[in-house]
Formats: structure tokens, C-alpha cells, sequence
């Protein structure tokens, strides 16, 4: 029994700071997104509160809280409530296996990277449950869509991220960032580096691929009926949902905490770690606001025709290639 | 990269399985105030999934009897309100009626005004047209070029506002001539200004209209064949898209255009892409009317020595070209210098009345495409 009790302190610590993460993150990036939008569009953004308008996204949360949740006279109440609790949840659950450094993660498990894929693919039924419970067409479309869009763009992650499963022979996160010891997979695995990204941007439901909420054709999509701190919250986990997308391509690609030694390494790693992730993001922020939609049917036909031949192609050659190292290596 | 919409659904036939497949329809409601409607358009949607089976436009929400009250009043106290009925080219409706009032009234006008006509009917359209790019833009999904397009129609607008006295709804045109002459301060900074938009032309070649996402959401979507365009009466650079060269301001040339050198572009498919690209090169061909306008510019009279003004009795109209197409003000008088009958022919009108035929089988994105490209300002069909 005594044994246990440094471990679920341990866990209980995480989920706190987690969770807490998760709303710092969206305010950061809720404000540096805004700031960076302004700056490609050539117009100072939120000045007034605070100097730079830092304080911008805190005045902001405070007036959603204070704002009224309404909820659509047929819609089933219930289900609308829960929705967006639940569009929290499964991106808090999968901080659990991100290594933010050596020493600074709540649990290291051999199954960290199928874990985060499987919490992460929960995201879907939030969407379609606030599509759903909101009565609303436009919002059923934008679940509908949703369900399609990530359905269709969860293969070639998966499929770039076995890639880099088959050349470090584990799925544990810890293992992954440890095996790019010497090397960075992006400099390997090039393609599934961009394949991931490009899928990833889908599976977060970023522009050019935000077709579930695409406000030009279904106003908001899944959430146009939400207000106050139901809108709110889909927002903060659109963020923790970046955040997720990014720190697994930092893991994969990017050599995680590796970095230039810094005093206290075990736990400094961290600020190596979310630079990545940050940059990434920043990149995500970037494209949103360059690039215009595509079309439903065009999304789809990416997803199969483009992304899912070449992930296998660079799959296969990836099976190949550590054959080939192996048995050269077998031979000197 | 991506290929042309493939629209697999198609008309099912009488019989059992026509039971069947209107189960699944259902009718979706885009606007009134729908954000891709610009105004207050209403378009009720026959819906099969994502296609689009029928859609039918409810006019009316803006409705102000603009045409009746031309009809109650005076003409002089009438003139405010045409620049109220398209509210982003208001120079083209001031055109149009004050010619109109000229020629029932049969009374000439300098030559001087008629040139600054030109210049601010030119530099309206220019700001029409740059609201329009950015919108359209906005529509697909990017939101950073409208703040671009703004940023040069704002210098526009800076322009007019000096010699309008107004930025969005002018009553700058007189009868007999403008408002107030042109000064040095006005032409130089039109000069600049021209100078600006053309340099800003290169960047959105390269990054808007070379892009692929919006290639592909705009070639083949919407296309209207020249037949059609003739049978629905479209006009403007729908029909232009189209491949048929009307411009009013080529085929029945009114005030000094003549004197001008400047091309009339067309389209080749008739899609969304080309309707885009007509405007975009249109904005070139007025930026020359403006600066051959500016050269040409005669001394003289800025405004004619009118009298009171009695309407002829009899028919008259004018017809001008707005930025969205043919304009006509058609007039009844009877003597007294109120008319007896207006009407007034807006382009947007015969433009939509294309989107029921165009539209059906159509994607939802699709018909927002379409809808976008048509550059509708739906107070003025509502009028």
C-alpha cells in the first residue's frame, strides 16, 4: 500500500497542473494567435488591456464566464451540457505519456503513443454529440463532416507514426525521444514527418482543413449553438487538441526534449520541448490564416488518394530500409 | 492536385424508388443572416446531404420602396436615395439618375464635369470591386486578403470623402454637373493612389490568385454557358465570365467614355474563376480610364447654370454600368418635376435569378462559391 501512495500523488499532482495546462495554453495561445493574425493582416490586435494586450484573453474568460448558456428549446439538454465536458476530457487524459522532459512526465507505458491515438480519437464523438444534441442542421453538418474528415485523415497518421514505431521497435514515448539520441527522425523520415503534419492539421479541424466549423458555409458548424463557457470550452480544447497534435510530432520527428544541455537537464529539457511544440503550433497558427478552405469532397479525396498511397509507400520503403540496415549492419 | 466536382447524384426518375429518395430530402434555411449571404438574402435549400437539390430565393427583407418614393417626390428630393440602394458603387447610381434627369430634362453638361464623373464613377467601381475580391475570398474560407483589399479601398474611400463630403452612400452628382470642382490636392493623390493599387496587384496574383486551394475551389464551379447568360439577362462580369463582351460602357457608350482607351475583358468557361478573373482585370482597365481622365482634363465649368427643371412628358431612360452590371433608369414624366412613373433595373436582380437553374445538384460550398462570385449587394434588389 505505502508503495502506491508516491504514485498517486504523483498522478493526482498531474492531473491538476494538466488540466491547469490546458487552460494556460489556450490563453497563451489564444493571445498569440490573435497577435500573429494581426501581424499577417497588417493591424496592431488586442492593445487596450494590459501593455500589448496580454491581459486580453483573461478579460475575455471572465466575460464568458459571466455569459448566459443557453440552450435551443428542442435540443436534448442533457447531451448539450455534457458535450462539451466531454470534448475536455480526452485532451487532458493523454498529457499523461508526454515527456516534457526526462524526468517531467506523470507515466512512461509501452503503449504511450497507441494510448494518446486512442484518447485523442475521442474527440470525434464530442463533435458528434454537440452536432447531434444541438437540433440544429448546420451543426449536424459540421458533425457529420467532422466524423468523415477524421476518420478518413486517422489512417495516415497512424500510418506515418508506424513508421517511426518500426524503426525504434517500441511505442513508449520516453523510448522514442531517447532512440533520436543522435539523429532527428525529420532528417529520416522526411515524408512522414509532412504527411503527419498535413493530417494532423485535419485532425485538429484547422483551416485549411476546418470544414466542421467552416463559417462561411454552416455559420459555426458543431457549435453554433454553444455560447458562454460551452463555446468556450470546445475553444480551450481546439487548443489542448494542437498542443497534442504538435508535442506528438515533437516526440516522433523533432527529438522531443533534446536540445542544447542546460543546467538541471532532467527537468530543463522541458523548455526545448515547448519550444517545438510552440513553433509547430505558431506553424498551424500561420497556415490558418494564409491559406482559404477546401471543399468537402476535395478534403476527402487528399486523405485517399494523396496522403494514404504515400504513407504506404514510405511505410513499406521504411520495412525495407531497416532490413537492409540490419543485415548490412549483421554482416560488418 | 484535386479534380473537378463529380456530381454522382443525379435526378431520381417516377417510380418506387422516388418515395424512397425524398425521405432523405430536407429543407435547410441560409440566411437570412447567414454570414456568406452578405446581407440580408434569404435562400431556402432543397437538401440531400451535402447537395444542394433546389434552391429558391426569398427576396424582399430589405425592401424600402425606394421606387415609389421617386415616384411621390420631387426629383431633386429624390436623389439622396439612390446612392442608398447600392450602397458600395453609390457613384454609378448617382450617374445613372443624374443622366437620366439630363436627358428628360434635355440639358447639357461641361465637359469638365462629365470627365469628373468619370474619375469618381471610376474610383467607386475600383472600391466595389476591391470589396468584392476580398469578400468573395472571405467566403472561401480565407480570411487575411479583406483586410488587404480594405486597406486600398480605405485610400479610396479617403479620397472621395474630401470631395464628396461622404464615404459610402454619395450624393456628389448634380443635374447639370457635380457637386464641387477637383482640386490639385484630389488629383495628385488619385495619382498615388494608382501608383499603390498597382503595385499591390502583383501580390495578389502571387498569393491569391495562384493559389491552389482557391484554383481549385473556383475552376469549373458554377458554370454558366453563354446561352444561359443570355436567357437569364445577366449582366456585368457574370456575363463577361461568361465570354460575351457587354459592357454598357463600350456598347452604348454614355457620358465621355468614348474618348477613353480601354479594353473590356472576358471569360472563357463562364465558372467561378473566370467571373473572379474578369473583375480582377477590370480593375486595371479602370485604373486607365482614371489616369487617361486625369490627363485629358478639360477647364471649364464644373456644373451647368440650371433652372428649375420641369421632366418632358414622355419615356426616357439611361442605362450605365454599375460594377456589378447594366444599370437602367427608366423615367415617365408628365410635365411636372416629379415623375410619374420610375423603374429601375439593378443588375444583381437578373444576376441571381440565375442561382435557382445553376445551383441545383450542386455542393453546399459549392453554391456559396457561386453565390460569392456573383458579387451581390442585396439592398439594391430589394430596393
Amino acid at each position: 500500500m505505502h508503495e502506491l501512495i508516491p504514485i498517486i500523488a504523483r498522478a493526482l499532482v498531474y492531473a491538476i497542473v494538466m488540466i491547469a495546462f490546458g487552460f494556460v495554453n489556450a490563453l497563451v495561445m489564444g493571445y498569440l494567435e490573435r497577435k500573429i493574425a494581426a501581424k499577417i493582416q497588417r493591424r496592431p490586435g488586442p492593445m487596450e488591456v494590459g501593455p500589448y494586450g496580454i491581459l486580453q484573453l483573461v478579460v475575455d474568460g471572465i466575460k464568458i464566464i459571466g455569459k448566459q448558456l443557453i440552450i435551443p428549446k428542442e435540443a436534448d439538454g442533457p447531451l448539450f451540457r455534457f458535450a462539451p465536458l466531454l470534448s475536455f476530457a480526452p485532451v487532458v487524459l493523454p498529457f499523461i505519456v508526454i515527456p516534457f522532459s526526462k524526468e517531467l512526465q506523470a507515466k512512461d507505458f509501452s503503449l504511450g503513443l497507441l494510448f494518446i491515438v486512442t484518447i485523442a480519437s475521442i474527440n470525434v464523438l464530442t463533435i458528434v454529440i454537440a452536432g447531434w444534441s444541438s437540433n440544429n442542421k448546420y451543426s449536424l453538418f459540421g458533425a457529420m463532416r467532422s466524423v468523415a474528415q477524421n476518420i478518413s485523415f486517422e489512417v495516415p497518421v497512424l500510418l506515418s507514426i508506424l513508421c517511426i514505431a518500426l524503426m525504434t521497435g517500441t511505442y513508449s514515448m520516453q523510448g522514442i525521444v531517447q532512440a533520436q539520441d543522435t539523429v532527428w527522425f525529420i532528417l529520416i523520415q522526411p515524408f512522414a514527418f509532412i504527411i503527419y503534419f498535413i493530417a494532423g492539421l485535419a485532425e485538429t479541424n484547422r483551416n485549411p482543413f476546418d470544414l466542421p466549423e467552416a463559417e462561411s458555409e454552416l455559420t459555426a458548424g458543431y457549435h453554433t449553438e454553444y455560447s458562454g463557457f460551452g463555446f468556450s470550452l470546445f475553444m480551450i480544447a481546439e487548443y489542448a487538441n494542437m498542443f497534442l497534435v504538435c508535442s506528438i510530432a515533437t516526440v516522433l520527428f523533432l527529438g522531443g526534449w533534446h536540445g542544447f544541455k542546460l543546467p538541471f537537464f532532467e527537468y530543463t529539457g522541458a523548455f526545448w520541448f515547448l519550444t517545438k511544440v510552440y513553433v509547430l503550433m505558431l506553424v498551424m497558427v500561420w497556415i490558418r490564416w494564409t491559406f482559404p478552405r477546401v471543399r468537402f469532397d476535395q478534403l476527402l479525396n487528399f486523405s485517399w488518394k494523396y496522403l494514404i498511397p504515400f504513407s504506404l509507400v514510405n511505410l513499406a520503403l521504411t520495412a525495407v530500409g531497416i532490413k537492409v540496415f540490419e543485415s548490412v549492419r549483421g554482416m560488418i | 492536385m484535386i479534380n473537378t466536382p463529380d456530381i454522382s447524384i443525379t435526378p431520381v426518375p417516377p417510380g418506387p424508388g422516388e418515395k424512397a429518395a425524398k425521405a432523405h430530402r430536407f429543407y435547410l434555411n441560409l440566411g437570412p443572416q447567414h454570414p456568406s449571404t452578405h446581407g440580408v438574402l434569404r435562400v431556402i435549400l432543397e437538401m440531400d446531404g451535402e447537395y444542394v437539390l433546389d434552391p429558391q430565393p426569398d427576396l424582399g427583407f430589405g425592401h424600402r420602396m425606394h421606387e415609389k418614393m421617386g415616384e411621390t417626390r420631387p426629383w431633386s428630393q429624390f436623389f439622396a436615395n439612390v446612392g442608398r440602394m447600392d450602397y458600395v458603387n453609390a457613384m454609378a447610381f448617382n450617374h445613372g439618375y443624374a443622366a437620366l434627369i439630363e436627358r428628360a430634362a434635355g440639358i447639357e453638361v461641361p465637359r469638365r464635369a462629365e470627365y469628373i464623373r468619370v474619375i469618381t464613377a471610376e474610383l467607386n467601381r475600383l472600391a466595389s470591386h476591391l470589396l468584392w475580391v476580398g469578400a468573395f475570398i472571405l467566403d472561401l474560407g480565407a480570411f487575411t486578403p479583406i483586410l488587404y483589399t480594405f486597406d486600398d479601398r480605405e485610400s479610396i474611400l479617403d479620397i472621395l470623402e474630401d470631395i464628396t463630403g461622404s464615404r459610402l452612400t454619395y450624393s456628389y452628382f448634380r443635374v447639370g454637373g457635380v457637386m464641387k470642382d477637383i482640386d490639385d490636392t484630389f488629383i495628385s493623390r488619385t495619382r498615388a493612389f494608382i501608383k499603390q493599387l498597382r503595385d499591390r496587384f502583383p501580390m495578389y496574383e502571387t498569393l491569391v490568385n495562384t493559389n491552389v486551394i482557391i484554383k481549385n475551389r473556383m475552376t469549373g464551379v458554377g458554370v454558366i454557358s453563354p446561352d444561359m447568360a443570355r436567357r437569364y439577362g445577366v449582366t456585368g462580369g457574370v456575363l463577361r465570365g461568361s465570354g460575351i463582351p457587354y459592357d454598357v460602357r463600350k456598347n452604348a457608350p454614355y457620358s465621355v467614355y468614348p474618348e477613353f482607351d480601354f479594353l473590356v475583358p472576358v471569360g472563357k468557361n463562364g465558372d467561378s474563376m473566370d467571373r473572379y478573373l474578369v473583375k480582377f482585370a477590370e480593375m486595371e482597365q479602370s485604373l486607365r480610364i482614371i489616369e487617361q481622365a486625369l490627363d485629358k482634363l478639360p477647364e471649364g465649368d464644373f456644373r451647368a447654370k440650371v433652372k428649375r427643371i420641369k421632366l418632358n412628358p414622355g419615356m426616357t431612360s439611361f442605362s450605365v454600368e454599375t460594377a456589378r452590371g447594366e444599370l437602367t433608369f427608366f423615367l415617365m414624366g408628365d410635365g411636372s418635376d416629379t415623375p410619374y412613373r420610375l423603374k429601375i433595373r439593378v443588375p444583381s436582380f437578373s444576376n441571381l435569378s440565375v442561382m435557382p437553374e445553376l445551383c441545383s445538384y450542386m455542393l453546399l460550398s459549392d453554391l456559396v462559391t457561386v453565390m460569392g462570385s456573383f458579387d451581390l449587394v442585396i439592398p439594391e434588389i430589394d430596393r
